[in-house]
């Protein structure tokens, strides 16, 4: 067993259930590059690491939070903070706590924990004693976005924690959720999570969520969603921090009329590993995916983009739409994108495209030609890019927010 | 203010500059004319700086600076301004936000204070008005989904307040219909002064009714081979390119400096 499990497993405090999902997967040990799911992620460096668990709280200054309103629910280090978290303003009808005050009982946790067989997923249920869980009622609309906000910081010894959460949106509500992922200071953490999203009829979700996690962090996320009959699961997912980032996001249009957005963004830069995986399964009729994603890569950077779309027997009329387009910026800078389009049912609608580009050497002489340094240039244009998937959020307030998490990520091109 | 002396320019192997040399003055309006593949386009780009071209002979001064040693950006904030034959679509830049930070980057390379954005506001406002420009168009992309007209007006509207001392004008009457010629046009002859000078390239005559050249050049074969004045441009519509051809066959060996 590598010292990455090992270290690992030192951390239990679970029961039978997560001793016997632990056991198996310490007997199964980390895929190897040859699995295809891990192809273009190596864990070489990563297994032969090891974490201390997240065992004491740590400390962050409020000020760190300042820009991520109320209502928010904060973890600090894998620790539920409620210091830091502030709940009111919360929209009628929806209730926020952390995993260790109980769960949202109307999901069938049991689905999701015999279908993840991913090792990190395997390793998060049975570590994972903590987590957000939002609890969104029938018809529960408006207000304030919800912000759930991890944030990691310096420790004695590298960290490891594992989360779980879970978002129930009942019937007809129509909520705006946020994640933050934050480093704070110079720390190398690994942050594992699963997050359970599921959506009843007629609802609507606007998920969104920004990785902004530490230069040498580890972060491992799988979110799971389900999207019942005509609800509409609006997702944006900005993975701009962290040396090693992997999302494993998979979405199962489950009820007629179901819809998904799926807009991101991948930003590889210094020696960074962003992974991002797709896979979303049209099971019902009717069902629509859109999917818009961009990838930029600079310096040693790497972005790794799948865009995995199946359309189930039976899911006829449906209609998937997948657009990746890349920015390679650097000689060094790698990205591999492969859009994986596969269709079982009859009267459907797909396109996928996928490109890698540099920047268009027209506009960029165009801005000089008007006075622009070429410094200054380059960043207006990889920030034009890169802000094109926000166009989603409808949020004024929250968009400004987003464009300037990108902004502010970008700083380091624009010297260059 | 401009001068520009026996200039070979090369595209991928091919001569396309040939000994070009002129001179321009400050205050003065220089059309440009000459058939296609004459060398036009290029002209202007060399003088914006934009890559792809090698330069195998000769100079271009510019206010007494060697233009060469000069970035794109250096040449800009120096007051040269290129009006684009093709100006370029930018999805996703904002219009306003772009020419105000081009003007600030101008400004700040030549020491000047940058102007705020509600000094920027009222400046744009009062250009807008002369091009005929609807609001609109200044929250979108830069040229995105801008019509042909549009775009040309744009190009115009940046020059009317980047301010340059020296505007060179590419084509930018083709793909314009009559009152599109005419608003471009006028937002030219607002900007004349005695300290800004033009180089307005076009194939046709028909640019110059609306914006009263002092010197017309006519540009064949990679070099200036007839200069005159407005009745030159008349001349030229009336017998074609030809007649040029006809008169600098063979070649002149030298050309005398403006």
């Amino acid at each position: 067993m590598g010292a990455l499990l090992e270290s690992l497993a030192e951390g239990f405090d679970g029961d039978a259930t997560q001793r016997a999902t632990l056991d198996a997967v310490v007997r199964r040990g980390l895929p190897q590059t040859h699995s295809e799911s891990w192809k273009y992620t190596s864990l070489r460096a990563l297994e032969r690491r090891s974490f201390a668990s997240s065992a004491s709280a740590a400390r962050v200054e409020a000020a760190a939070l300042e820009s991520i309103p109320a209502p928010r629910l904060v973890f600090v280090n894998g620790r539920h903070d409620a210091a830091l978290s502030e709940l009111a303003g919360l929209p009628a009808g929806v209730t926020l706590f952390p995993r260790s005050r109980g769960t949202v009982k109307r999901i069938a946790m049991a689905e999701l924990d015999s279908t993840a067989d991913d090792v990190f997923v395997q390793i998060g249920l049975a570590l994972a004693n903590e987590g957000a869980s939002i609890d969104i009622g029938n018809d529960a609309r408006g207000g304030n976005p919800v912000h759930l906000v991890f944030v990691g910081t310096a420790a004695e010894a590298d960290l490891a924690w594992h989360l779980r959460h879970e978002i129930v949106v009942g019937e007809g509500a129509d909520i705006t959720v946020v994640e933050h992922q934050l480093g704070c200071g110079t720390h190398a953490h690994l942050d594992n999570a699963v997050m359970h999203v599921a959506l009843s009829p007629h609802s609507r979700l606007v998920h969104v969520r920004v990785q902004n996690g530490a230069i040498a962090g580890t972060s491992l996320l799988r979110t799971e969603v389900s999207v019942a009959a005509s609800a509409i699961y609006e997702r944006l997912d900005l993975e701009l921090g962290a040396g090693l980032s992997r999302h494993e996001f998979k979405v199962q249009l489950t009820g007629q009329g179901a819809s998904l957005v799926s807009n991101g963004v991948l930003l590889a830069q210094g020696r960074s590993h962003v992974d991002a995986r797709l896979d979303i399964e049209h099971v019902a009729r009717d069902t629509s995916s859109q999917v818009n994603w961009r990838g930029l890569a600079t310096d040693r950077g790497r972005a790794v983009f799948r865009g995995g779309i199946t359309i189930r027997p039976g899911a006829d009329g449906s209609d998937a739409r997948l657009s990746n387009k890349n920015l390679l910026l650097s000689d060094a800078a790698e990205i591999d994108t492969q859009p994986v389009l596969e269709i079982h049912a009859d009267e459907v609608k797909a396109a996928h495209g996928a490109t890698v580009g540099r920047l268009d050497p027209a506009a960029m002489f165009y801005l000089r030609s008007r006075g622009l340094p070429e410094s200054e240039a380059r960043g207006l244009l990889t920030s034009a890019f890169c802000r094109e998937p926000l166009g989603m959020v409808e949020d004024r307030s929250l968009r400004d927010f987003l464009v300037s998490a990108i902004d502010d990520s970008l700083t380091g091109l624009r010297g260059g | 203010m401009l001068k520009i002396q026996n200039l070979h320019v090369r595209i991928a192997g091919r001569e396309i500059l040939t000994g070009l040399s002129l001179e321009v003055a400050a205050g003065e309006v220089c059309a440009i004319m000459g058939p296609n593949g004459a060398g036009k386009s290029t002209l202007g780009h060399v003088l914006a700086g934009r890559e792809g071209y090698e330069i195998t002979q000769g100079s271009i001064t510019f206010e007494g600076r060697d233009l060469f040693t000069l970035a794109p950006e250096e040449r800009a904030a120096a007051g040269l301004f290129l009006a684009f034959q093709y100006p370029v679509e930018i999805p996703g830049v904002n219009n306003t936000y772009f020419l105000r930070a081009a003007l600030n980057a101008q400004r700040k390379a030549r020491g000047e204070p940058e102007v705020d954005s509600v000094q920027f506001l009222k400046l744009v406002r009062s250009k807008l008005e002369v091009l005929h420009l609807k609001d609109e168009l200044l929250h979108r992309g830069v040229n995105e989904g801008f019509s042909g007209g549009e775009k040309k007006r744009n190009e115009i509207f940046q020059l009317a307040v980047l301010e340059p001392r020296l505007a060179i004008l590419d084509e930018t009457d083709s793909g314009l219909d009559i009152d599109a010629l005419r608003t471009v046009a006028e937002g030219v002859n607002a900007l004349r002064s005695p300290t800004r000078a033009f180089i307005v390239i076009t194939h046709y005559q028909r640019l110059l009714e609306y914006i009263r050249p002092d010197v017309v050049m006519v540009l064949a074969d990679g070099r200036i081979v007839e200069r005159g004045g407005p009745e030159l441009a008349e001349q030229l519509e009336a017998h074609g390119y030809a007649w040029v051809k006809d008169r600098i066959a063979p070649a002149p060996s030298v050309t005398s400096a403006a």
